[in-house]
């Protein structure tokens, strides 16, 4: 368990909760896109290595001895794909809630029941 | 008060179903055998001196060619959910004038933050970002001259070429790895080069511009079509 | 000393989390949204991975936060009246 983990795995927790708790559909997007940034930290936290640097290869790294120098450039990788769609997903469920706030003239999620039972 | 007792006990359920997965997170002290192959064989068989950009545009390539499409597919998502009904616009509502600082300092950055944004991807095999940030510093270059000449529109035959060539591209570069060289996505159709020179990584500088295009036209058509249809 | 930095990052990431659900204002909660983003570049700047903490610093901080208001904005504009 890591320092960094931890704070990732604290943020999912409070997103989580807001979520849950809020009723305001522009309030609960933000909890999601809390949750993804608690997400992308738990992630990179996992390739970090104590003392090492970053994954590219200058005058200050030895190209035969990287493989002592460097952290993991995979979670990096990773991390880097998934806050772009983090993005374009943010936009599509804002877009969803203006078109229902259109419909219904509320943001508030106690009034869209018609999938209620 | 139920519904907060019941939220409490979903959330402590979250809590001990996740912290197995936290708490395996033990600090590392050396690489585990993909990433130390990766590391070890990357500049020599690949030739890019950002070992991360490797691992996306060629080792992980598909994943990179899975994820433009799904952001493809919410670009088109938005841009559907938001389209400009006839009727709405019966009183269209006159939008302010940006001061004139804003207009002065726009004409000026603009071009500057857009250089910026191609060198960022130009460069991505040599130093840190590539063609995800290049885009993004493109998008928010448009995004300044969006906010400070709000009448202005975004040329969509323009920006849909943009989009379509670059991915259309994109999978052709890939397919030709599957004859010139060892697969898909691979970057040794062309000639690798001197390590560390910006001519050099063989197709990655090409992969990488490519993919800074698709991105970049992606987010400037969200923010185009959110700023534009003002119902 | 990066244990302490991450520490007081970390601290702060979470107070704004808890200021981006409980603010009163929709406003302030986007704002405090894209604090988050900000101080999380850092920790990943410290993390050794600069490609992420560019993209974190660009797109977390910058982009999502005008998507967010430009979605307030269209909700605000139809109705006063009935702001949450």
């Amino acid at each position: 368990m890591t320092l960094v983990s931890i704070i990732g795995f604290v943020l999912i927790i409070v997103g989580l909760w807001g979520m849950l708790t809020q009723s305001n559909i522009i309030k609960i997007i933000i909890g999601f896109s809390i949750i993804d940034t608690g997400i992308h930290l738990l992630i990179v936290s996992i390739g970090y290595i104590k003392g090492k640097t970053a994954p590219i290869i200058d005058n200050s790294i030895v190209k035969a001895d990287a493989v002592n120098q460097v952290v993991d450039p995979i979670p990096s990788a990773l991390v880097l794909t998934a806050i772009v769609i983090g993005l374009a997903v943010t936009a599509l469920m804002l877009v969803y809630a203006v078109n229902l706030y259109q419909r219904k003239q509320s943001l508030d999620i106690n009034d869209f029941e018609e999938l209620k039972w | 008060m139920v519904k907060r007792f019941l939220i409490l006990l979903v959330l402590i359920f979250f809590v001990i179903m996740l912290m197995p997965l936290v708490s395996d997170i033990q600090p590392q002290t050396e690489l585990n055998p993909l990433a130390e192959k990766y590391v070890k064989d990357g500049p020599d068989e690949l030739g890019s001196a950002n070992l991360v950009t490797s691992v996306i545009v060629t080792y992980r390539g598909l994943d990179t060619l899975g994820e433009v499409a799904v952001l493809f597919i919410a670009t088109a998502g938005v841009g559907f959910m938001l389209r400009r009904r006839k009727d709405s616009k019966l009183n269209p509502q006159k939008k302010r004038e940006s001061s004139e600082i804003l207009q002065t300092g726009t004409a000026l950055l603009t071009p500057l933050i857009f250089l910026f944004g191609i060198y960022i991807f130009l460069h991505g095999h040599l130093t840190p970002g590539g063609g995800f940030q290049g885009g993004v510093v493109i998008a928010s270059a448009v995004l300044l001259s969006l906010l400070s000449y709000p009448q202005a529109e975004v040329n969509h035959k323009i920006l849909n070429a943009i989009k379509s060539l670059s991915g259309a591209f994109y999978i052709l570069i890939g397919v030709l790895g599957l004859y010139l060289a060892a697969g898909f996505l691979d970057n040794r159709i062309l000639p690798l080069g001197d390590f560390g020179h910006l001519f050099s990584a063989g197709a990655i500088p090409v992969i990488y511009s490519l993919i800074g295009l698709k991105v970049g036209s992606e987010l400037v058509g969200i923010l185009d079509s959110m700023q534009r249809s003002d119902s | 000393m990066i244990n302490v930095i991450i520490i007081v990052l970390g601290i702060l990431m979470i107070a704004s989390a808890f200021m981006a659900i409980y603010m009163r204002s929709l406003l302030s909660s986007i704002i405090a949204a894209g604090v988050i983003s900000l101080l999380a570049s850092i920790i990943y700047l410290l993390l050794a991975a600069p490609d992420v903490a560019m993209m974190e610093a660009a797109i977390g901080s910058g982009l999502t936060t005008v998507v967010f208001l430009y979605a307030l904005s269209k909700v605000k504009n139809s109705g006063e009246d009935n702001h949450g």
